[in-house]
């Protein structure tokens, strides 16, 4: 679906962002890059859909070079989500924005208002319909962002620090969206260093540090791995840093969730209990 | 002594028909670390704004009621005399850095102020120090990350030293580690010089065992008041989707099987010291 071959990325200013990221994205895939600020992920992702071409190497989006391919093209198969949603707006109405680009894409008109109509009662914006963007909160905003791109219907979604501004409520919302859009076979990557989601979401981790990919595999092995996680300026996820403070006692430190917490917590008190008699 | 009181504050954004706050009375002692939490759109950032003056200043919209900072009534004081005495951090910091490298963004408010050069000097280099940002100094804030350009909105106002910071989603941008140091330092600050700070942040992983006081807002209104530790472990802030630290969660699964925690604990350390005492005393 998704393959960078050795991309190394040069802003003009001379700052390498990447450097020689070889990696695959498979479809219905769901990925959580993640490293420090300024470790590359969102020039990663604006080489999702040719933004930003390579330097040297080469992207490829469902086999095409990303080079032959125009942005329009790409928008398509990727849709991104940026980090800035904010400027992003420019129509008086909520419903406007969303329809925007349906009709540059070439939907017909009624294709075009049933994919409004879904797009914001799933970012549970109808009641926005007629207001305009600018009257909405940030992360408001960020749902109309989200609702935009749902329209598009593509077959890769891509989101730059979409917790970022969010609520607990709009996370859990986040949260259960994205592995619905994952379910339905999309492929579904989103940047982020916010811990506590990527650990109840559990997605492939891909861990980056300046420019480059350091780790790559399961939530459970690469959050339990404080000092992996350090090198990169991430922390543990609050769950994982809890119990590992307790291995000295036997428990069970490999895990993230909350439910698996109290699990390994409750038996490791038990067996202590039990060997050394109560 | 109060460093902030609000009386009666109504506010409604001009085009809108509901009100953003809806009588809220507040008052903030000087010295106290204020977490402010709540849904999305519920009115933090509208509050911040009134903190420090860009409401009514450069809001249009209809305000009620007083707002007192710092003893000056913010409807009357201009927003550069407030500004020596509230430093914000916006959201959405790039709305906020216009200077052409990141130490004169930093040096800005301090020039306006008049003070000395090498008094300047000396508080932005602990600012950016403070930040981790010392290697940005000459560069642009406009080609920075958004975590780059947040952090350095950040050393502006601990360059500044304001008597009260207000700090709307700080550390949003920000990785795990950068957040962590930027809360702990904004921490250390507090104590040292009795500074005043308001925080409206979603990570309470990382606040919960440094503030004083959590206040919950809901569609404008202030629905809870309180000490951070019982107001995390009140059932009754559940229906109100506000974010409740792991180890809270984790204390109370494991007190329903096994009576470990007396207190809900508000960070790892607390957790362990918990579980720690339970072996020794009940474990032998
Ligand atoms: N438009 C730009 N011009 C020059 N340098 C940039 C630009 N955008 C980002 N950079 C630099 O590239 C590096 C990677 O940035 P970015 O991809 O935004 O990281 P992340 O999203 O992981 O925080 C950083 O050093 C950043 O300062
Ligand atoms: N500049 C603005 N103009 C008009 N309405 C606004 C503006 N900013 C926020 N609002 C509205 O005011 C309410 C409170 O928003 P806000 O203070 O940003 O909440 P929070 O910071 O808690 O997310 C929301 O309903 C939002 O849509
Ligand atoms: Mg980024
Ligand atoms: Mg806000």
């Amino acid at each position: 679906m998704i393959r960078f071959d050795n991309v190394t990325y040069v802003y003009p200013t001379g700052v390498k962002a990447l450097n020689g990221i070889s990696v695959e994205i498979g479809r219905g895939e769901l990925v959580a890059l993640m490293g420090e600020n300024g470790a590359g992920k969102t020039t990663f992702i604006k080489h999702l859909n040719g933004l930003l071409k390579p330097t040297t190497g080469s992207v490829y989006v469902n086999g095409k070079d990303t080079r032959t391919l125009s942005v329009a093209q790409l928008s398509r198969i990727v849709g991104i989500m940026f980090q800035n949603t904010d400027d992003m707006f420019f129509l008086p109405t909520v419903e406007e924005e969303v329809a925007f680009s349906l009709r540059n894409l070439g939907f017909s008109e009624e294709v075009v208002q049933r994919r409004v109509d879904w797009a914001l009662k799933f970012m549970e914006l109808e009641k926005y319909r007629k207001r305009s963007p600018f009257l909405l909160s940030g992360g408001e905003k960020k749902r109309l962002a989200l609702a935009i791109i749902l329209a598009w219907n593509p077959q890769v979604i891509a989101m730059d620090e979409p917790t970022v501004g969010q609520d607990n409520a709009q996370k859990e919302k986040l949260k259960e969206m994205i592995k619905q859009l994952n379910l339905q076979g999309r492929s579904v990557i989103i940047s982020t260093h916010d811990v506590e989601f990527v650990a109840e979401l559990r997605p492939r981790v891909i861990l980056m540090s300046r420019g480059r990919i350091v780790a790559d595999g399961r939530a459970e092995a690469i959050l339990t791995d404080g000092e992996l996680l350090s090198s990169c300026s991430i922390l543990m996820p609050q769950v994982a840093a809890t119990v590992s403070r307790l291995a000295d006692l036997g428990f069970n430190t490999k895990v993230i969730s909350v439910e698996d917490a109290i699990r390994s917590i409750v038996d490791g008190l038990r067996r202590l209990e039990h060997t050394r008699g109560a | 002594m109060e460093i902030v009181k609000v009386e009666g504050l109504t506010f409604t954004y001009s085009g809108s028909d509901i009100p953003a706050l809806s009588n809220i009375d507040l008052s903030i002692e000087d010295g106290e670390f204020v977490l402010l939490l709540g849904p999305s759109g519920c009115g933090k950032s509208t509050l911040c704004r009134c903190l420090n003056g860009l409401i009514p200043h450069f809001y249009a919209g209809k305000i009620d009621g007083r707002v007192i900072v710092a003893g000056m009534d913010v409807s009357k004081t201009p927003t550069y005399v407030l500004s020596q005495h509230v430093g914000m951090v916006f959201q959405n910091p790039e709305n906020q850095l216009f200077s052409l490298t990141v130490e004169n963004d930093v040096a800005f408010a301090l020039e306006n102020l008049g003070i000395p050069r090498d008094e300047i000097r000396r508080r932005v280099d602990f600012a950016l120090k403070a930040v981790g940002i010392e290697d940005l100094s000459k560069r642009s804030p406009f080609e920075l990350s958004g975590g780059q350009q947040q952090k350095v909105a950040i050393a502006s106002i601990l360059a500044l030293m304001p008597r009260l910071m207000v700090l709307d989603e700080p550390t949003s941008s920000l990785d795990p580690v950068s957040a962590k140091s930027i809360i702990d330092t904004i921490f250390k600050i507090k104590k040292e010089l009795g500074t005043t700070v308001i925080v409206a942040e979603h990570r309470v992983e990382l606040l919960a065992d440094k503030v004083d006081r959590v206040i919950v807002m809901q569609k404008g209104s202030i629905i809870m008041d309180g000490d951070p530790r019982e107001i995390f472990a009140s059932e009754e802030v559940m229906p109100y989707g506000v974010p409740v630290p792991k180890v809270v969660s984790m204390a109370k699964g494991v007190n329903k099987h096994l009576k470990v925690f007396n207190d809900v604990p508000l960070s790892p350390e607390e957790f362990e010291r918990g579980i720690r005492g339970f072996v020794h005393d009940k474990v032998r």
